[in-house]
């Protein structure tokens, strides 16, 4: 690779167009920032909800509950609209820093660019702690993923990924999944919970019992069996006991965890416990030209959550580009 | 169907060596491995190392099958676009004890002729990899271990013999044969094949095979699983030497050292088993594993955890390798082996066809074969994704691109099973694990496993 010459300068550049980071760029161009862009690996903007082809998105924003992927459009129209500039189907592949700007390597199909910013906004989301993370052990069968996954499967691609799998946890996302399921008449055999109760809204677990699907509290998976698919796993009960469920997948839900790659290997200071990067009261990081607008300190934010935080740091990156942030 | 001149039983990474080397000799070969792509079996997983053969039992035949493995792989490596990590090894004491016992090491390193390892101090340590715990007393430097890609070469081999006119039969599970004087009959699923000798690299089932086709197993596989954990990438940064412990009689022991692919492996563990097949991950292995890698390397602490997974050494009830030829039967058996293997698969190839024209069998060696250079999957070099016209990245985390993608899928021997596609380019083996692009991947395969990625809609 040639190190291709920097091609375009921005005032604010922001990567990820989730909910958070059309929110923080919308935001930056109404309050007069001259040239704001947007950078997304997918081929659409909208970020997550785009796979979400389940309601309710859009409250906060809205004042109406709408699928996912219409919430998603929505708030792309309204970036556009605004101004906002978008470079998607783009990958970040570096952040450095050079001199006063930072600048970002991206790839596409058309191949290396990159682009100098003078302000830096991450928000590059979350996704859910894969089976691999969680140590959970046993063999390496097709069927074992996460429900971000499952969406992409059911509403970007229309195919199923299983047909009987085994629900783990009990976050609203996994209560979400059992949506998805219904969605390609999948059955979940059941969904379990490491812990003694749920992880939501306990009234929201009246939706796995009208679903028919049995719950149990204290059990956490410690095998998965089969090949090439999934035929079996044994869960370890609180009370000791174990036993083993037949199932053709192993959904794992929840647990998120930040979208913190680039952020840890630009050296960023990074906040162990949280695996973010370490934030001050404006959202910035330990390079102050750096902002950072998806985070996560308890579980999982809903979208609008994300989209108002986007918001709020983009009041910040515009005081600071007009030298009006107290120095960190 | 025309006679080959040999059977090779097994695209392990003994079997695709082997098909390369006689196939260069001019032979006519046919492969026959039983899964629905090369290296599923104990060649899947390993710890990727290029082994110098420092610590090898001097004058065995492991011994050489590493030094003429090593030698020939950094030969070829250019023409075939196959990289390497040049990373060096440390043997590195962490008590007085392994302190005593680096004589012995430096000594056996000399007496192998591995004559560059020298000497550090713990100020050298520290001066060498800042970020190794301070623990470490003294090591043995070995500058030429190295790190490569496990699976890229084995590929290469095997396309290099297909450019031969190598026969490759994946699904060719060989359940019985006859030999009938001059030759041999091959039952497989795929049809009958007919053979005048047989080579048994059939790697954690080399003594069934014996036992079943030519009727005795002069050992007996004894599986030996190593689990591993690999770190993210972020962790690269912090080390660039392998690190290894003082070794015991048992094993090599744990393992600290980047990967090919810019992440950082801790293991392997050694336990025996039964199954063949399984090589499953618990939980207990990683987590102790985790803890020694941050005693060996602080700074590990809290890093994430990309991937856990499990190999299978075809081990024996010997150390050594069991590599023999029944020449009454039309027969050679290269089984055992157990550690080393990724290494020394050439120089066994090179060995084994001595013992074939031992059996008084020669060919006209062919000309090197024209092959594409193998796609670059090393983070030290520059991957496809810096080229424009991949057509977008698929694997984010390994930032694996469309035509990347494409290009396993197609051309004389493409993936053959959703494992088979992430060995040729790493998709969905980073650390989301398929959250973003399992989903993707399932529609650019469609078609094209016989174990699909998504369920076929009868199965609702
Ligand atoms: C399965 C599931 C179901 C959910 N259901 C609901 C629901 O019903 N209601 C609700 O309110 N919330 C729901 N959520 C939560 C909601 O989707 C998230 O809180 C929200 O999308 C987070 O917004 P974000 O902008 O921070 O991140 P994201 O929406 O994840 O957007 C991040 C963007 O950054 C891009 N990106 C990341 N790294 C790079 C890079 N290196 N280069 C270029 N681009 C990059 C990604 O492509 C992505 O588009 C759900 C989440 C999941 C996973
Ligand atoms: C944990 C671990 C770490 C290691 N680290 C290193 C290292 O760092 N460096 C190094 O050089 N080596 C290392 N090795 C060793 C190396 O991986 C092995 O020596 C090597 O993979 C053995 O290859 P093989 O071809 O003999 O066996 P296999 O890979 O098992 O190949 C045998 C093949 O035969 C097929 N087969 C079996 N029976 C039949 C049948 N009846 N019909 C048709 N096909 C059949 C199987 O499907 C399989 O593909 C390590 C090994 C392990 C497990």
């Amino acid at each position: 690779m040639s190190a291709p010459v920097i091609d375009v300068e921005v005032e604010a550049l922001v990567v990820g167009a989730g909910p958070a980071g059309l929110g923080l760029a919308t935001r930056l161009k109404a309050s007069g920032v001259a040239s704001v862009l947007v950078v997304d690996r997918e081929a659409g903007a909208g970020g997550n909800p785009r796979h979400c082809g389940h309601p309710p998105f859009g409250l906060r924003e809205f004042g109406r509950v709408l699928t996912g992927p219409a919430y998603a459009r929505r708030l792309a129209e309204r970036a556009v609209r605004a101004g906002v500039a978008f470079r998607l189907a783009t990958n970040v592949v570096e952040i450095a820093r050079e001199g006063a700007a930072i600048v970002v390597t991206t790839t596409g199909d058309d191949g290396v660019r990159r682009i100098a910013a003078r302000r830096l906004a991450l928000a590059t989301g979350v996704r859910e702690t894969p089976r691999a993370a969680r140590l959970v052990s046993g063999e390496r069968p097709l069927g074992v993923l996460t429900t971000g996954a499952l969406q992409a499967f059911v509403y970007l691609h229309g195919v199923a990924p299983f047909r009987r799998p085994l629900v783990v946890g009990t976050e609203l996302v996994a209560l979400s999944s059992l949506l998805t399921c219904r969605k390609i008449g999948a059955a979940p055999v059941a969904m379990v919970e490491e812990q003694a109760g749920p992880q939501c809204w306990p009234p929201f677990m009246a939706l796995p019992r009208l679903l028919g699907v049995p719950l149990r509290y204290g059990a956490k998976v410690v095998d998965i069996v089969g090949g090439p698919r999934v035929r079996r796993a044994t869960l370890a009960h609180a009370d000791g006991a174990s036993s083993e469920v037949a199932c053709d997948g192993v959904l794992f839900t929840g647990r998120f965890t930040p979208e913190a790659s680039l952020a840890r290997a630009a050296g960023l200071t990074m906040d162990p416990e949280r695996g973010r990067p370490v934030l001050d009261a404006f959202g910035r990081t330990s390079d102050p030209r750096i902002f950072a607008a998806s985070v996560l300190d308890r579980s999982v934010e809903t979208a609008g959550w994300c989209w108002s935080r986007g918001r709020a740091i983009a009041d910040h990156v515009a005081a600071d580009l007009a030298g009006r942030l107290p120095p960190p | 169907m025309a006679i080959a001149d040999v059977a090779i039983i097994g695209a392990g990474a003994v079997g695709c060596a082997m098909a390369r080397r006689f196939a260069l000799e001019g032979a006519k070969v046919l492969v026959l491995e039983r899964g629905a792509d090369l290296l599923s079996g104990a060649s899947k997983a390993n710890s990727a190392i290029l082994h110098t053969g420092f610590d090898a039992p001097t004058g065995s035949l492991e011994h050489a099958c590493v030094q003429a493995g090593y030698a020939e792989y950094m030969a070829i490596r250019d023409g075939l676009n196959l990289p390497v990590l040049e990373t060096g090894a440390m043997v590195v004491a962490w008590s007085a004890a392994e302190q005593a016992a680096l004589d012995g090491v430096e000594a056996q390193a000399l007496a192998n002729g591995v004559e560059d390892v020298r000497r550090l101090s713990a100020a050298e340590i520290r001066a060498r990899e800042p970020h190794l715990g301070h623990g470490a007393r003294e090591a043995l430097l070995v500058p030429r271990e190295h790190v490569i890609d496990p699976w890229s070469p084995f590929l290469a081999y095997l396309l290099q013999a297909k450019a031969l006119g190598a026969e490759i039969l994946f699904g060719g599970d060989v359940a019985s044969a006859r030999f009938e004087g001059e030759q041999w009959a091959l039952q497989t699923p795929r049809g009958r094949r007919r053979a005048r000798v047989v080579i048994n690299c059939a790697g954690l089932y080399g003594d069934l095979v014996d036992r079943r086709l030519l009727g005795a197993s002069a050992f007996e596989i004894r599986p030996r699983k190593g689990q591993f954990v690999v770190f993210d990438k972020a962790a690269a940064s912090l080390l660039r030497t392998i690190v290894l412990p003082v070794p015991t009689e048992r094993t090599k022991g744990v393992v600290l050292c980047r990967t090919a692919f810019g992440n950082v492996l801790v293991g392997p563990t050694a336990e025996e088993q039964q199954d063949r097949d399984g090589a499953a991950t618990d939980e207990a292995a990683p987590r102790a594993l985790i803890a020694r890698a941050v005693e060996m390397l602080p700074a590990l602490e809290g890093m994430p955890v990309t991937a856990t997974y499990a190999g299978l050494r075809p081990a024996t009830e010997e150390k050594g390798y069991r590599i023999a030829a029944t020449p009454d039967r039309n027969w050679i058996t290269v089984g055992g082996i157990r550690s080393t293997g990724m290494t020394a698969a050439l120089g066994i190839a090179r060995h084994v066809y001595g013992l074939y024209e031992g059996m008084g069998r020669s060919h006209a060696p062919a000309a090197a074969p024209e092959i594409e250079p193998m796609p670059n999957l090393a983070e030290h070099r520059p991957r496809d994704w810096s080229e424009a016209g991949h057509g977008g990245v698929v694997c984010h985390c390994e930032l694996v691109t469309r035509r990347e993608i494409e290009r396993a899928l197609t051309g004389p021997l493409p993936a053959g099973d959703f494992g088979g596609l992430r060995r040729r380019t790493r998709c969905a083996m980073g650390r989301c694990q398929g959250f973003h692009c399992l989903a993707r991947l399932a529609a650019l395969t469609e078609g094209r496993f016989s174990a699909p990625l998504a369920t076929p809609p009868e199965a609702a």
